[in-house]
């Protein structure tokens, strides 16, 4: 028997390693600081490993492709970004616990086993792995009913999605025989059976799975409420990881399994993403609450973000790619602020808490003030980039006037996002609030911010990392 | 003709036995329903020739799972339940996507084909035994996803205690 060659899964081993470690060290750790230390160190390493493993092995199963490692570093980021911002937040409310830090490494696991899926049965196992570890954490603070709440609707809503999802690798199974994602393509394309209908009630069933994930329209109705009932910390972490490993398997499956059939799913997901985007934007204008605020937005960028596979090329799957990754920084700055001023005990997550805090805190509003302009997508930030490359490819695959109707949404997203600047700005504050940038969250959100703009005004490296990562 | 006599009798006692389940007033019921169910389940499983999984499905599921969900009903209140509607009010909106989802998958199955079975023949698995074949599939060409699954059982377990556990220090 021979051994299967493990280099391109060693990042993957390391994070199993450290999650172990993980628990083991927190028996003996009175203070939980120094763990989230140990998770941000481990995670650093495990990014420098990623651009050194590639391959394929497990007879497929397992692709450590350039596609992958783009993602790979995403789910890293976020995880270090969650791991710092989360320390705080959960001291203040009696659940810092070892295990918290357990849970983001074992969710980060699952999503690069989903980033690397050749094989269907890794890709759901990579998902339920995710998948688990989110519900878990979703309910981390068990004193805390909305918490509790947002994790029983996740669970079962996503047990249903999975469900849906198994059902349609089977179909897939029955109709050519194989598991491995690149044979069920060659397969299809061989045996010229795009029109099967069957082959197509299996494509709907994916696109309805991977659909919930990323919270398109109409599979969205759980992600308010899951995003507002979570600790903040963890609907940060959420809104990025997840969702960018449910597109790293969107992207991989359709473009490998069904491009024979992009005509029927382009068809699919056209009304998908309007939908979406015209749910989260419309919605969102709202929503007095800012975690139902930025759940409705994370909403609206999925449906953005999807404009890149219906565009069906490589140029649109980069360009999607480009866009989780800069939606990675913008959300988690939005984010960042509202944990800042979470910790506050006064102020909650009214919107309205917002007023008047450029004079208490002018340097934390104008952070705020860029990250809000990023997420509209205006210039010189890389919100705008990101939606210029998207709907540049939707133009170059043919469908110019679906660029048209995602301008006119993201036009739409100007108010409430520019609603929070103005109530910032332009408005007396009600209660003084005196946050402080130089802990860690400050420095954080400083860097989330240069990021923004760095890649704002300097896209190009960060577009040719991603270009060069098509499949 | 046989086969397909055998398969249909346990095709339709399924479906007919997972709808009672979902439709019993009394959770008992359901239970028990769930029961029958699960050893159909095996029934097909060894009209397929695989021994093995017939077992394990009784083992596992007729077994430790049932007992689980024994469990859980003991935690509830019965009285209360029964009293109450079974669904919610808007049921028949439900009712409606599922006949229409039926409908979607009624027409999809007659476009069926299959694919060439896989090369691997009933004679050639009787002659090591289902377990040994069964094994060698999951510890030589399953491996990685077998890892995967210990993973996902150790955030089982970690979850369950962090959910559950009186107060964590």
């Amino acid at each position: 028997m021979q051994v299967p060659d493990l280099i391109p899964v060693v990042p993957e081993i390391l994070m199993t390693i450290l999650v172990l470690s993980l628990l083991v060290i927190d028996l003996f750790i009175k203070q939980k600081e120094y763990i989230a230390v140990y998770t941000v160190v481990g995670s650093l390493l495990v990014i420098i490993s990623v651009f050194y493993c590639t391959g394929v092995t497990f007879k497929g199963m397992f692709v450590a492709d350039s596609y992958s490692i783009f993602f790979k570093m995403i789910f890293l980021i976020n995880v270090i970004f969650a791991a710092i911002i989360s320390v705080e937040y959960l001291k203040k409310r009696a659940s810092l616990y070892g295990e918290y830090y357990v849970l983001l490494v074992f969710a980060t696991i699952g999503m690069m086993i989903m980033a690397s899926a050749g094989n269907l049965i890794v890709l759901y196992l990579g998902l339920e792995l995710m998948a688990l570890s989110t519900y878990v954490l979703a309910g981390i603070i068990r004193t805390d009913g909305l918490s509790t709440e947002a994790a029983v609707k996740y669970f079962l809503l996503g047990a249903f999605s999975s469900a849906i999802l198994l059902y349609g690798i089977s179909l897939l199974y029955g109709i050519t025989g194989s598991l491995d994602i690149r044979e069920i393509g060659l397969y299809i394309a061989k045996e010229g059976i795009i029109n099967n209908k069957l082959l197509l009630l299996g494509l709907v069933f994916f696109i309805t799975s991977f659909g919930f994930k990323i919270a398109a329209a109409p599979f969205h109705m759980w992600t308010p409420d899951v995003y507002h009932g979570a600790p903040t910390s963890i609907t940060a972490f959420m809104s990025v990881g997840p969702k960018a490993a449910a597109f790293a398997i969107f992207g991989r499956v359709f473009m490998i399994v069904f491009p024979a059939l992009s005509g029927s799913w382009v068809n699919l997901l056209i009304p998908i993403a309007i939908l979406t985007m015209a749910v989260g934007n419309i919605v969102a204008l709202a929503q007095t609450n800012i975690k139902r605020m930025l759940a409705y937005s994370s909403i609206a960028h999925a449906g953005y973000a999807l404009l890149g596979i219906i565009a069906a090329s490589n140029e649109g799957l980069s360009a999607m790619m480009n866009y989780m990754l800069i939606y990675l920084f913008m959300n988690v700055g939005a984010f960042i602020l509202v944990i800042m001023l979470n910790n506050q005990a006064k102020v909650g997550d009214s919107i309205h808490d917002y007023r008047g805090l450029s004079k208490s805190n002018p340097l934390a509003a104008f952070l705020m003030l860029i990250i809000m302009f990023s997420l509209t997508g205006i210039p010189p930030t890389a919100g705008f980039m990101g939606k210029l490359y998207l709907f540049m490819a939707v133009v170059n695959a043919g469908y110019g006037w679906l660029a048209v109707v995602a301008v006119i949404f993201s036009a739409i997203s100007a108010f409430y996002y520019l609603r929070i600047v103005m109530f910032m700005f332009m408005n007396e504050s009600i209660e003084e609030v005196k946050l402080s940038l130089v802990d860690v969250n400050g420095l954080l959100l400083i860097i989330v911010v240069f990021m923004v703009l760095f890649i704002g005004v300097n896209p190009q490296p960060f577009v040719e990392l991603a270009r060069l990562a098509i499949l | 003709m046989l086969n397909q006599i055998i398969f249909g009798y346990f095709a339709v006692t399924m479906i007919s036995l997972a709808l009672i389940v979902i439709t019993r007033k009394n959770i008992m019921h359901s239970i028990v329903y769930m029961l029958i169910l699960f050893f159909h389940i095996a029934g097909l499983y060894l009209f397929l020739n695989a021994e093995f999984l017939a077992a394990i499905q009784i083992i596992v599921y007729a077994g430790a799972i049932m007992v689980l969900f024994l469990f859980v009903i003991m935690l509830l209140n019965l009285r209360e339940e029964l009293r109450k509607s079974r669904f919610a009010i808007t049921w028949p909106i439900g009712a409606i996507f599922v006949v229409l989802s039926a409908v979607m998958i009624i027409i999809s199955v007659f476009g069926n084909r299959f694919a060439n079975v896989g090369n691997v023949k009933i004679s050639d698995i009787e002659k090591v035994g289902h377990t040994v074949a069964v094994g060698k599939l999951l510890f030589v060409e399953y491996l990685f996803p077998f890892e995967v699954a210990s993973l996902i059982l150790l955030v089982a377990i970690v979850g369950a205690i962090v959910l559950a556990k009186k107060e964590i220090k």
